[in-house]
Order: C-alpha cells, then sequence, then structure tokens
C-alpha cells in the first residue's frame, strides 16, 4: 500500500471531502497561499479556490462562530485552528455554541462542523503554543474529540469526522505530521468512537493517545525483548470514549499503564483509569493502574526540560516494568 | 437607497405584531410572579418598534439571531405563541421541548437561529450564516440583534469586521436600551453612538429612533436590500428603552421613575395606534379590537400550553449529539 506521511494523509483526507461534498469547505489563518502554519493545506487553494479554502483574519472567536452558523445554515465546515494554544480564544463559541445549541434547541438544529487543531510540545515552541487541551473538550457534551495517531487513523478519522453532524474537535500532533504510513487510496472514514488495539498482547496493557502511541509501540517492541508481551490500544476518539475495548484488555492482562501528553491531573488517562477502576475489569487487576502524563508545569523551552515535561519511551518501560513487578 | 414607505396594511400588521409582544410579555411578567415560568426572563416590553420594524423588512426564509432579551425578536420573526408559551412552561412541545426556556427560545424553521444566554454570542455565528448564504447564493439576509452592552465585547469587533471585509448580508441590528444591566451607555462607552463604529470596518452605520418602527422599519429595509444585493453589512443602531428591570432579579438602582415615564411617554405602540387613527386608517373601536385580538391570541396560547405534557425524565439525554 501507498506510505503517506501523517500531514498528506490529512490533506487527502481534506482533499477528497472537498472534491466529493460542494457543502465542505476550509477557513483558517493562512491556509491558502501559505499552506497553514505546518503545510496541512498546501495546495488546496489552487485546485479548490479562494471560496472553499478560506484564508480569514486572525479572529479565532469570529471563524469559529463563522463555522456554527455556517455549520447550522447547511454547509460543513472545516475550520483549522493554528495551534491548539488558540483555542482558548474561541471558547464560548465552542463550548457555549458548538457543543449546546442541538441541545438547547430541543434537537431541531445541527452542527456539523470540524475543527482541526495541531496540538503538543516538542518542538521547541514553548509554553504558548505546545499545549495538550483535549481533556477540555472532552469534559463537554456536545462535542466529540478525536485525537489520531497514524496516518491512516488521520485520514480515515478526518473523514468520519466532516461526514459527523456534530462538532468535532480534531486533534492532530504537530511531531506526527512528518511520521509516516500506510493508507489507502479510497476516501473510507474511520467510526468514530471506535478504540483500536495497535499491538496485541497479554501481559500488560498500555493505553496511549496520539503521540505517545507511537512511543509505546517502540517501547513495547524493547519490552517484548525482555519477555514481556504488551498490548498497546489508542482510544482514537476521546469523546465517546470506547470503555468496552479498553475494559476488555485490562480484565485480560490484568495489568495497565495510561499514557498520554497533557498535564496527568484530570488530563483524559485520568477518566480511563477511572473507567476501568468502575468497571468488572477490577477485580481482574494485578496491579494499581499506573497513569503517566505531562508534569505539573508550563512546557518548558530548554529542550532537555521539554523532554523532560512529558512522557518518554523510556519512561514507558520504566512504567510497565513497575506493573509487571508488583 | 430610498425606500417606498410601508403601506396601511403593512403597518396595521406592524400594530398588531407590537400588540402580540406586548400581551404576552405582559402575560409572561404575570406568570413568573405566579411562580408558573421557571428561572430568570428579560422583558423587551418598550423595545417592540425594534423587532417589528426590523423583521417587518425581512422574507420568511431569511434568518434572525436573537439575544437574551429575544422574546419581540421570536414573535416578530413569526413564530407561534402556543409553541413560544408551551416552551416558556417548559412543555415537551414547546419550540425547544422544555429545553431551552426563554433565553434559548428559537424556532430555527422560521428563522430564528436562536436568542443567546452569552452577550454578543450571536454575533460570530451570523457571520457564519451569512457566509452560508453567499456560498449557497440563496439571496437571503441574516440580521444578528444585540444590546449597547453586546457592542463592547471582542466579539463585536472579530465580527463586524469578518463580515465587512467577507461584504457578508448580515445587517448588525444594536438595540440601545441605555444599558447594559446596570451600565449606561455613556459610562460604558466613549463614543456618543454605536453606529460611529461602523466607520472602523468600513460599513455604512445608521442610528435611527427605534420607539418609531416607521423610523426602524424604513432604515432595516434599506439595509436589508443593500445586503440582499451583495452590498455588504450595516451597523443599524436603534435608540430604545426597556421599561422593566434587566431580569427578574433587578431593584433599578441605577434609574430614577421620571427617566422610565419619560420614556414611557414615547411608546412606540401608542405612537403608531395614534397615526393610523388620525390618519383615518383605523377608528378607535378597531385599534382597540386589535389590542384585544392579541390578548386573546395570547390567553390562547396559554391554554394550549398548560394542556401540553411535561418532557418525560426518560428522554434527558436525547439530542445532545444528532
Ligand atoms: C458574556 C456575558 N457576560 C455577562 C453576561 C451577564 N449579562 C446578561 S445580559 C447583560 C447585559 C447585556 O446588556 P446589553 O447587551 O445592552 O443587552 P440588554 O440586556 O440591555 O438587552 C449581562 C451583563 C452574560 N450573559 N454573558
Ligand atoms: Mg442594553
Amino acid at each position: 500500500m501507498r506510505v503517506l506521511t501523517y500531514a498528506e494523509a490529512v490533506r487527502e483526507a481534506l482533499r477528497q471531502a472537498l472534491a466529493d461534498d460542494e457543502r465542505v469547505f476550509l477557513l483558517g489563518e493562512d491556509i491558502g497561499v501559505y499552506g497553514g502554519a505546518f503545510g496541512v493545506t498546501e495546495g488546496l487553494l489552487t485546485e479548490f479556490g479562494p471560496e472553499r479554502v478560506r484564508d480569514t483574519p486572525i479572529s479565532e472567536a469570529a471563524i469559529t462562530g463563522c463555522a456554527i452558523g455556517a455549520a447550522v445554515t447547511g454547509m460543513r465546515p472545516v475550520l483549522e485552528i493554528q495551534f491548539m494554544d488558540f483555542i482558548t480564544l474561541a471558547m464560548e463559541q465552542l463550548v457555549l455554541q458548538a457543543a449546546k445549541i442541538r441541545y438547547m434547541f430541543g434537537g431541531t438544529a445541527r452542527v456539523p462542523m470540524v475543527l482541526r487543531t495541531p496540538a503538543g510540545s516538542g518542538t521547541g515552541a514553548a509554553a504558548q503554543h505546545s499545549e495538550s487541551l483535549e481533556a477540555w473538550f472532552a469534559h463537554v457534551p456536545g462535542l466529540k474529540v478525536v485525537a489520531p495517531s497514524s496516518s491512516a487513523d488521520a485520514k480515515g478519522l478526518l473523514l468520519a469526522s466532516i461526514r459527523d453532524d456534530n462538532p468535532v474537535i480534531f486533534v492532530e500532533h504537530k511531531l506526527l505530521y512528518r511520521t509516516r504510513g500506510e493508507v489507502p487510496e479510497a476516501p473510507v472514514p474511520i467510526p468514530l468512537g471506535v478504540a483500536e488495539v495497535k499491538r496485541a498482547g497479554d501481559d500488560v496493557t498500555v493505553i496511549a493517545t496520539s503521540v505517545m502511541v507511537p512511543r509505546a509501540l517502540a517501547a513495547a517492541e524493547r519490552l517484548a525483548a525482555d519477555g514481556v508481551a504488551v498490548e498497546v490500544i489508542d482510544p482514537r476518539t476521546l469523546r465517546p470514549l470506547d470503555a468496552e475495548t479498553l475494559v476488555a484488555s485490562a480484565r485480560k492482562t490484568g495489568r495497565v499503564v495510561v499514557v498520554y501528553e497533557a498535564v496527568k491531573t484530570l488530563g483524559i488517562g485520568a477518566e480511563i483509569a477511572a473507567r476501568i477502576a468502575e468497571s468488572e475489569a477490577f477485580y481482574h487487576l494485578r496491579a494499581p493502574i499506573v497513569r503517566l502524563g505531562g508534569q505539573e508545569v508550563p512546557i518548558p523551552y530548554n529542550r532537555r526540560l521539554e523532554a523532560a515535561a512529558v512522557p518518554q519511551e523510556d519512561d514507558i518501560v520504566e512504567a510497565v516494568r513497575q506493573v509487571m513487578a508488583a | 437607497m430610498r425606500v417606498a414607505s410601508p403601506d396601511l396594511e403593512q403597518l396595521v400588521g406592524m400594530l398588531r405584531t407590537m400588540l402580540l409582544i406586548r400581551a404576552f410579555e405582559e402575560k409572561a411578567d404575570e406568570l413568573f410572579a405566579l411562580g408558573r415560568i421557571h428561572g430568570t426572563m428579560h422583558l423587551s416590553l418598550g423595545q417592540e418598534a425594534v423587532a417589528v420594524g426590523v423583521c417587518a423588512a425581512l422574507r420568511a426564509d431569511d434568518y434572525i439571531l436573537s439575544t437574551h432579551r429575544g422574546h419581540g425578536h421570536c414573535l416578530a420573526k413569526g413564530a407561534d405563541p402556543r409553541l413560544m408559551m408551551a416552551e416558556f412552561l417548559g412543555k415537551e412541545t414547546g419550540y425547544c421541548r422544555g429545553r431551552g426556556g426563554s433565553m434559548h427560545i428559537a424556532d430555527v424553521r422560521g428563522g430564528n437561529l436562536g436568542a443567546n444566554g452569552i452577550v454578543a454570542g450571536g454575533l460570530p455565528i451570523a457571520t457564519g450564516v451569512g457566509l452560508s448564504i453567499q456560498m449557497r447564493r440563496t439571496g437571503q439576509v441574516c440580521v444578528a440583534f444585540f444590546g449597547d452592552g453586546a457592542a463592547n465585547e471582542g466579539a463585536f469587533h472579530e465580527a463586524l469586521n469578518l463580515a465587512a471585509i467577507w461584504m457578508l448580508p448580515v445587517v448588525f441590528v444594536c438595540e440601545n436600551n441605555q444599558y447594559a444591566m446596570s451600565m449606561p451607555v455613556r459610562r460604558a462607552m466613549r463614543v456618543e453612538r454605536v453606529s460611529d463604529r461602523a466607520t472602523a470596518y468600513g460599513m455604512p452605520g445608521a442610528t435611527v429612533d427605534g420607539m418609531d418602527v416607521v423610523a426602524v422599519h424604513e432604515a432595516a429595509t434599506s439595509a436589508v436590500g443593500r445586503a440582499r444585493a451583495g452590498g455588504g453589512p450595516t451597523l443599524l443602531e436603534c435608540v430604545t428603552y426597556r421599561y422593566r428591570g434587566h431580569s427578574k432579579s433587578d431593584r433599578q438602582r441605577y434609574r430614577g421613575r421620571d427617566e422610565v415615564e419619560a420614556w414611557r411617554a414615547r411608546d412606540p405602540i401608542a405612537r403608531l395606534r395614534a397615526r393610523l387613527t388620525a390618519d383615518g386608517a383605523l377608528t378607535e373601536a378597531e385599534a382597540d379590537a386589535l389590542a384585544a385580538e392579541a390578548s386573546a391570541a395570547i390567553e390562547d396560547a396559554l391554554r394550549f400550553a398548560e394542556a401540553q405534557p411535561e418532557p418525560d425524565p426518560a428522554t434527558l439525554l436525547q439530542d445532545v449529539y444528532a
């Protein structure tokens, strides 16, 4: 099969959605000639023109509201927020408007929009350009939150998000943009709300999100050499969360490590750990659930400090050894 | 653009709608006092001419975005008072299945994309409605109502700029009712008029007497016509007054009785009625009959609403997602 980078996979999903459905259009800051801050929309302006690949002024609240208004009246906008950090300027429109319109209006309206945004640290962009805020949105009924970890998932999940009739926050990871993977050419959506077992194993379950998935897979490879069979699961959608798949694996292995980049306290891993602890899998646990999350600190600039602020491959290996020893 | 004055039939129609809004809100006020309406409420008594004058300039398929003070907008856009009253009583068959209430009243099929509990919350959304109209090439127009207080939110700036650069078919209608809760306009902005700000966005701005439905209608017709013709957005400020407190918790310590009385003397309904009777277009008896008709319609709405079922708690989680 063809190999694409994660960024190319996102672009291909956008291109196919634009070609397929005239209601789909893109808007965001510098997504036209510039191609987006990370080059994701490169070339789409030439292909689809400035009406459907629409550069906006730097007005995060207004362009988010703009996507909402267009969605409510029959369009399917895909909005790019240049860095996830800047979503804070659009919180009201997302949380109080997009998420609630349908419910408040008794089901008489729908808001089929996607907000794509690059998240995460590791690029030296420091505290205001490295946020991982997905848990904020996963806390809000009415929103869906998707976080792909591979090229194939990026494409399939984005196609599904664009076809979904609800507001979807689509969290891309900056460090994943250049990673490569096989991607089917056909526009095949991957259903939202379905986790994927990325590597099967019987000894320990590692539940990882976004950029932590490739790190968990690398850790699993090293641990296999020591005879530890790690099962790596990517929830892929954080809201709705496919707890069933996670619980089934926890029940099977009896050992769980949850890995995520966002600040550990109250991050998505807290919810995942709680779902498992509340479930029947609890009786099968052979060790306490371990959460590996970001340190309780803004993301620092210095390369070594930055790396120390979020879980790395070594930390995952270490955590797995710890639960295996328990 | 000069616009033709409304004909007699239109004027009588506007009087009828203003009377309906007034009767609705007076009834809602009464029901609230009796504890039959839950939560809070923002009455627009005194401001009827703005909702009616603007909506009378719209087509049935045009859109509006309303505010927390939105009962008048909703009725003026053609909502059924029965379904509105059912919503106020929290009934399953109300416009929002009892999930929205007064502050989120919406009649999506009728083009009212909703009242809003967030000051200026509708302004960014209006740009998207305008963009969608422009891209679908339907020739519709979107009106975004907002208050004087909303004009000081950042969303106002972003939305007006966006609408202006893209020449969106949006009319921004500011209901300057002199206060944002307790904050008088003159203490909240340095400029004399909200419409002075239009220049900053490169769009036309106008200020009209919001107690005169004919003046509002004329200005709105011109702005709506420009938007429909591809001429872009307008900022239309209607100077008006709310007779009642901000919401149900307001003790009105920030204004005197004299001020309220002075504005009441300019009442938009009395004014149009006087004009129509003076012109001989309506007799006093006919004008009285219109008012009685409005009250009867609201009584009927209440009877309807009272007979409607409550939502079943088993349906609590419905419609969070499509
Ligand atoms: C973002 C936000 N801030 C504050 C409030 C509380 N609040 C509700 S209405 C209001 C006054 C709004 O004034 P204005 O825009 O002039 O509208 P009016 O009430 O006069 O119709 C305030 C402060 C709110 N609902 N939303
Ligand atoms: Mg006001």
